[in-house]
């Protein structure tokens, strides 16, 4: 346990540190794009990873938080500045609520249907704020520009974005470890199962995905006060979701630190091929190529891959099956719930 | 009055052309469990390849299916032989839509670097012109289409229910273990069933190419539309599929004259989450689809 809190530290010491190492705004733009993205990963992951079920709508969140931001400093006529920043607890609020709604109609169904009907509301979402008066249509709206000096102008973006994303990976970690978090990987399992055993699965789905939404909306509001304007094309874009469950596949879905690895890993590689090779869309084929390799030749993610290979290593066998799946989930949560096996 | 019978008209016709495109969709679904996200670009795929052969070749875009229809069942196989077959059997659900996802993100970025992504359509004297029919105005080419899908659609009723590919085919689609144990090649199966399922976008893109502007991006639109309607059908379901899609091409077209062209769309996928909201399985779907 001592290495790994160990670790944590000089992780957080590293990322802390890195406004003051890379003074560059290209490069520090580049880092809170990651940072925006690993938070949205790790949420993603609190309800897909642990329950199972996989999301291809969380832009929703992500954009609604956006435009809360957006709308909000609009219509409240918010100068530029830290103030702006007490917007985004407002964004993920609008965010969880949002969810509640979205995850009632939604979670009614499973496996393909449900990642269907995310998209489909998805897309509804997408059409409102095309033609709805309050977000301005696709003309966008523009957000007031903080007047910082331009040397240090990224490094608030940067630190409160680290703030988010360390509440997102604590909540992560803490539903991981709860008994909450064994009644989600017991849904994950086998849900009908777990009902049968007395988990309240429909309540238990429910939270999961209000607690993953609520993360997505602050980084959404965050991102378009970065950005300085907001659009319905980019604020709901469907690439948002697939990038981001990319992210979660390639470190390992349902681990806390699979999702930030491919988080790093992959955005920065977006950010560099889309400046490299804007012209052509030539960025796309790239992509996809990276994509297909990641899931045909590592399809339980970099973490728990490497995590076999070492344990293999040290018990001295080769090919150590993995425990992950072994342990009798259902079986656990009984024990815990005390009903009847 | 009129201009609603008109919607209707219009609904049906190209309601034909969605429920071609949808069937191939729900084909590969019903056999194989996975989704294929790439079918949107599938179809923009085609209408571009029907734009090349025309352009290039002068060839009459009916006559140019001869090529586009062989071509797509064989890329079809290859995807499938290629990647989908190498998915391990857990977790199928997510990693078959992200490999398809994948497979059109790179389709898109080849077409965009080929073609560019300025808006084309397609051409042929029956694009421009219509004939008058009980007072109704109608274009050829939503005839010419609507007639052609509903042959398209005969053939592939034909091959599922008088051939013998058709019966193993319908054997791995009630039932895959059981399918193999009774003799059933059902990795051969799924591989022809991934080529039928895409060789339909050949004919529904040259007539979606031919009714609409489209660009290498248009495969979102279309693939979003079609994946309404397989689910409002019920998973695996092609006749769900027939009646999903003309339902909701006449709702959206109806709704588009009544009220607004901007809301038709929202109509769409709202009619979706309602019917779901009743029947989480679709109109025509199997219980089974619903055990995770």
């Amino acid at each position: 346990m001592l290495p790994r809190a160990a670790g944590l530290g000089l992780l957080l010491l590293g990322l802390g540190a890195l406004p003051l190492v890379l003074s560059n705004p290209t490069y520090t733009s580049i880092a809170i794009f990651t940072l925006i993205y690993m938070t949205a990963a790790t949420s993603w992951n609190t309800f897909a990873g642990y329950s199972g079920y996989i999301p291809l709508g969380h832009v929703v969140f992500f954009g609604s938080g956006a435009y809360t931001l957006a709308v909000a400093a609009q219509d409240w006529h918010l100068v530029g500045g830290y103030g702006m920043f007490l917007l985004i607890p407002l964004a993920g609020l609008v965010a969880g609520l949002l969810a509640l709604p979205f995850g009632l109609v939604a979670l009614r169904t499973r496996r393909h249907t449900f990642v269907v009907i995310t998209i489909a509301i998805m897309f509804i979402f997408q059409l409102l704020a095309f033609n709805l008066g309050v977000t301005n249509g696709s003309s966008g709206i523009q957000i007031p520009t903080p007047l910082w000096p331009a040397a240090t102008f990224n490094d608030p973006f940067y630190y409160i974005t680290l703030g988010i994303l360390i509440l997102a990976v604590a909540t992560s970690w803490f539903v991981r470890r709860s008994r909450f978090g064994l009644q989600l990987l017991a849904i994950r399992d086998d849900e009908d199962r777990a009902r049968g055993l007395g988990v309240r699965t429909g309540r238990v789905k429910l939270t999961a995905f209000v607690i993953s939404a609520i993360p997505v909306g602050m980084v959404g509001a965050m991102y378009a006060y970065f950005i300085g304007q907001i659009f319905p094309q980019f604020a709901f874009d469907p690439l948002f979701d697939v990038s981001v469950a990319l992210m979660v596949f390639f470190g390992g879905l349902g681990t806390v630190a699979g999702p930030l690895l491919g988080a790093v890993v992959l955005e920065p590689l977006q950010q560099y091929l889309t400046l490299q090779f804007s012209i052509g869309d030539l960025y796309l084929i790239i992509y996809g190529v990276v994509f297909l390799a990641v899931i045909l030749l590592m399809p339980r993610g970099v973490v728990p891959s490497t995590r076999d290979w070492l344990r293999a290593r040290r018990t001295g066998r080769p090919d150590a099956p993995e425990v992950e799946g072994d342990t009798d989930r259902a079986a656990e949560v009984a024990a815990h719930t005390g009903s009847p096996t | 009055m009129a201009a609603l019978y008109g919607a209707v008209i219009d609904g049906i016709l190209t309601g034909g052309v969605y429920a071609l495109m949808a069937a191939g969709l729900t084909l590969i679904f019903g056999v194989m469990d996975i989704i294929n996200i790439a079918q949107g670009v599938l179809v923009v795929l085609a209408a571009y390849l029907s734009y090349f052969l025309s352009i290039r070749f002068g060839l009459d875009l009916f006559v140019g299916l001869l090529v586009t229809i062989p071509v797509l069942f064989l890329l079809g196989v290859a995807v499938e032989w290629l990647f989908i077959r190498r998915l391990r059997s857990q977790e199928k659900t997510a990693m078959s839509i992200l490999v398809t996802y994948a497979v059109a993100i790179i389709i898109e970025g080849v077409l965009s670097v080929t073609f560019g992504v300025n808006y084309v359509q397609l051409h042929g004297w029956y694009v421009t012109r219509s004939f008058q029919l009980l007072g109704f105005y109608l274009p050829y080419i939503y005839v010419f289409g609507f007639l052609l899908a509903a042959a398209l659609l005969a053939v592939l009723f034909v091959i599922l229910y008088r051939t013998r590919f058709g019966r193993s085919v319908r054997a791995s689609l009630q039932n895959r273990t059981a399918a193999q144990l009774i003799g059933v090649n059902v990795a051969r199966v799924s591989t022809l069933t991934f080529g039928l399922g895409v060789a339909v976008t050949a004919a529904g893109g040259m007539i979606f190419g031919a009714t609409n502007a489209f660009n290498p991006n248009s495969g979102y639109d279309l693939i979003s539309r079609l994946l309404a309607i397989v689910i409002l059908g019920g998973l695996g379901s092609i006749g769900g599929a027939l009646a999903a899609a003309v339902a909701m091409l006449v709702v959206e077209d109806v709704v588009a004259v009544i009220w607004s062209p901007v809301w038709s769309d929202v109509v769409f996928f709202v009619a979706l989450v309602a019917v779901l909201l009743i029947r989480p399985v679709g109109l025509f779907g199997r219980a089974a689809a619903r055990a995770q």
